[in-house]
Formats: C-alpha cells, structure tokens, sequence
C-alpha cells in the first residue's frame, strides 16, 4: 500500500502537527524542485571538499575514489557548490 | 487548611504560581508586572520550591525559553505587561500551534504611545487571534484561583493550549485584597504533577513546530480553532471540580441583577466591582439595570452571552482598548456581531472608558448608563463613543 504523504483530513493532524517517525523528512524528496543539477570535471577535482562543507542541503558526499557527488533526491539545485568551487570543477546543467 | 491573608494581588500570583509545583519559569520584570517577576524569583532563590527561574534579556526570550521548557514536559509560567507582551507577539501563535500549555500571567497596561504605564486592556486585544485561552480577572481571589485553575485547563491532554490570565495593572495587582489562600496539599490534589502527551527526549526522537506545506496548513489551522473550541468543556469541568474542592463557583459569564433587567452593563476585569455598586445605586432610583461580566474572552462563550443578555432592551459594551477606524472596541465588535442572527436581542452602545488608567468611579457608571438609557429610548445609537473625552 502507498504510505500517505500527509493526513487527509484536519482530524488526523497530529496536535501541534507533531511528527512522530524520526528523520521523516527524508522521504520529501526536495530534489524534484531543482531546475539545473550540479556535474562534477574529476580532472579539474582537486577533493577539498569546499562543495561538501557549503552545500545547504548537505547532500553532497564523497565516494570511494574521494570525489564528491550530490544525492540528486536532495539537491536543489542551488548551485552553490559550482559557486564556491575555485578550481571551477563544477558546472550546473540545465535538468530535463 | 486554607487561611486569609491581607496580600498585594501580584505578590499573591507569584505565591499562586508557588503552590502548582512548576518546574521553571523565565520572566522579564516590566510594570507593573514587576512584582510577580520579583516575588516569583524571591520564592526560588529562597528554596521554598524546587524550580529554575531563568533571567532573560527580553520578553521574545521569556516567552521562547517557557516554550522550549514545556515542549520537554515541564510546568512553566512566565508573565508580562504591554509592550512586554506585544513584544512576545511574534512567539504567541507559535506556542498554541504547537500546543504547548504555558501559563502567562498578563498584568494589563496601556500600549504606547504616548507611552503609558497604566491600566487599560490595549495590550491584550491585538493578541486576540493569537490562539490561547484568555481569561479576565476581576480580584486577587480570582487571580490566585484562576492561576492554579490555568495550569490545570493548559496541560489536560484535552486541552494542550497555552492560558493567559488577564489582571489589571495597579488597579487590581497594586491592591492590598485579603485573598484566602488554598494550602499546598490542596493544590497538589487538585494539581497533579504534568502528564505531557509528548515531549522532546533524545531517547524518544520527535519533531515539534514542523514545517507545514500549503497541502496541510489549512488542516492544522482548522484542527487548532477546533482545540479552542473544544477547551470550554474542560474549562468547565476544572471549574465544576475547583467549586468542589473549594467552593467558589466560576463561569463564563458572570451576571449580578441581570435576571429581570432592561438595561445591562457588559465589563471585563477589575472594573466589575465598581459598576456593582452603580447598578445598586440605579436600582434604587428604580432603573432596572443589570451587570454582565465576561470572564472568558476566548474561546468566546457564544450561548452563555446570548442566553444572558437577549431579554434586555439595551446592552451598554465598555472597551478599555480602540480598534482605530473599526466599528467599536473589541469586545463591541465581536459581541455586536454574535447578536447579528438572533431573533430576540438587545441594542447594543460601546463606551470606550477606563483608557491609560484613567479611573471610572461609581458616578461614571452611573452617568454613562443613564445617557445611554436616554439615547436608547429615542432609539438613537451612535456606533461607538469614548467616554469623558474632553473637547
């Protein structure tokens, strides 16, 4: 059965519209706002890690090798990471 | 047992406040609420009860710090005055929205400006949709039996509503009143310790005061007017068992020689007992005069009024507050309104009187019932007047 993404009716708010499932908010995914998505050059990458430490969301991660990537389920596509990027090893690409 | 005491009425709110067993109260002194501030924070810091008072900087911190406090499961009590509290303004919605039972004692005082430290009801009226129970006391018994009362209202799992009691500044926490005071094992079994319906606790993770997207805002808005509502049969039950235990009887709407009367005076807060003696005084030269005084401002007692005032001919609604460019005071406004589909109801005059502490004596009373008395023969109805303006 498909989970409810919020209650029907005023009856079942919760009181205070508290939320009793911790972490619940991973499952709004925010990335389907995004209208440009952040692609990494691993040959500019330089793995400092400024894009992980200024990411809003903190979406971005590094992989095995040590480069970053966003979790696209997430990432708004802000672009502050090819912001603050110095090397200039992101680019924001137009989505769709 | 219980014992009467001669006691100023806001030394006895914080000697109020000191019987319910809370556990931490944050209060920022302004006047003329300063006395609870500074008695409330003798009586923890001398151990006679086992509580934090939090010093804060401002009353946006006061009001935030009981919040965070209660949202743990403790009992907390903050109090204010005026700009104080239009101070705390952006905070109030908040701690009803996430239904929290904080009880905040308000000693009422002119809003600035020109800046006024005394007594009229400015303060409270632009916090009206703010979401809590709002009470009015009319003397120090009711304020220390209301105080105790609140915390009771706020925490039923019922209730969950945050509780402002209303007390005029210096008319009313200025005075000397002998008040009769509940002892402490009373008030605990009236009182039980707080059975919060949810708390914060990082063993327990949960989320309060979430965010809330435009697909259930409107939901939690009406599940929360539905709370306000429904708080009036718990209202009603803390004052059956207060009458109980301790036999003074609470209601609504409060009436003294209404039953038979044609003309009625409609107050709210201290300035009842003065108009009692005016309506005695009326009575005696043959007018058939009644007093009704509203206790509970919100949630509005709708059927308790209209039942009360629809066999007279004129109700004369006193505003200590101006709604500029409206069409009266508050209390005029929503009462005039809830009278608009009955069949059977009065005229009804505002007054706006007793503004920044300007004193109503009984002869103010008395004059302003019988002018309106005059005008409503000649069914003459000016929307609303200030009383005693000059010029």
């Amino acid at each position: 059965m498909k989970k409810k993404k919020w209650p029907e009716t005023w009856q079942e708010i919760n009181p205070g519209c508290m939320v009793f499932e911790p972490a619940s908010a991973r499952g709004y995914h925010t990335g389907s706002w995004k209208a440009q998505r952040p692609v990494w050059d691993d040959s500019k990458c330089i793995k400092c890690g400024v894009c992980y430490i200024f990411c809003p969301e903190g979406c971005i991660s590094q992989d095995d090798e040590g480069f970053f990537r966003a979790d696209l389920d997430y990432c708004k596509g802000c672009g502050i990471c090819a912001h603050e990027c110095w090397p200039g090893a992101i680019k924001m690409v137009e989505e769709g | 047992m219980a014992k009467q005491v001669g006691m100023e009425v806001g030394i006895a709110a914080a000697e109020a406040v000191g019987l319910c067993n809370i556990d931490m109260a944050a209060v920022y002194p302004i006047t003329p609420q300063s006395h609870i501030a500074e008695h409330l924070s003798d009586i923890v810091a001398d151990g006679r009860i086992d509580a934090e008072f939090v010093t804060v900087e401002s009353e946006h911190t006061s009001i935030s710090c009981v919040s965070g406090a209660s949202a743990t499961g403790a009992r907390v009590y903050t109090a204010t005055s005026s700009q104080g509290l239009m101070y705390m303004h952006e905070i109030l919605p908040i701690v009803s929205a996430m239904r929290l039972p904080v009880v905040m004692g308000n000693a009422n005082r002119a809003i600035s400006g020109p800046i006024n430290i005394w007594n009229d009801h400015s303060d409270i009226m632009p916090q009206r949709d703010a979401g809590w129970i709002v009470f009015f006391a009319e003397s120090g018994q009711e304020v220390v039996d209301m105080t105790i009362q609140s915390f009771k209202i706020a925490e039923d799992n019922d209730v969950m509503l945050p509780v402002c009691l209303n007390m005029d500044g210096f008319q009313l926490t200025h005075t000397v009143e002998l008040i009769e005071f509940p002892d402490q094992k009373e008030v605990d079994k009236f009182l039980p310790v707080r059975k919060p319906f949810a708390t914060l606790h990082p063993d327990h993770p949960i989320s309060m005061g979430t965010l809330g997207m435009p697909e259930i805002y409107a939901e939690s808005r009406k599940s929360q007017d539905e709370a306000l509502i429904n708080s009036k049969k718990t209202i009603f039950k803390v004052w059956d068992e207060w009458e109980e235990m301790f036999g003074r009887r609470y209601k609504p709407v409060e009436t003294y020689l209404a039953e038979d009367a044609e003309i009625l005076l409609l107050t709210m807060g201290s300035m009842g007992e003065t108009a009692e003696i005016a309506i005695d005084e009326l009575r005696k030269k043959g007018m058939r005069v009644g007093l009704v005084k509203l206790r509970l401002w919100r949630p509005f007692p709708f059927e308790e009024l209209k039942a009360v005032v629809k066999k007279a001919k004129l109700l004369i609604v006193t505003d200590r507050a101006v709604s500029f460019g409206g069409s009266g005071g508050p209390v005029f406004i929503e009462i005039k309104s809830a009278l608009y589909h009955e069949k059977e109801r009065p005229l009804v005059y505002n007054s706006i009187i007793g503004l920044g502490g300007r004193d109503v004596p009984v002869r103010d009373f008395v004059k302003l019932i019988e002018e309106a008395a005059k005008s409503g023969e000649k069914g003459i109805i000016k929307d609303y007047e200030y009383y005693g303006v000059r010029g």
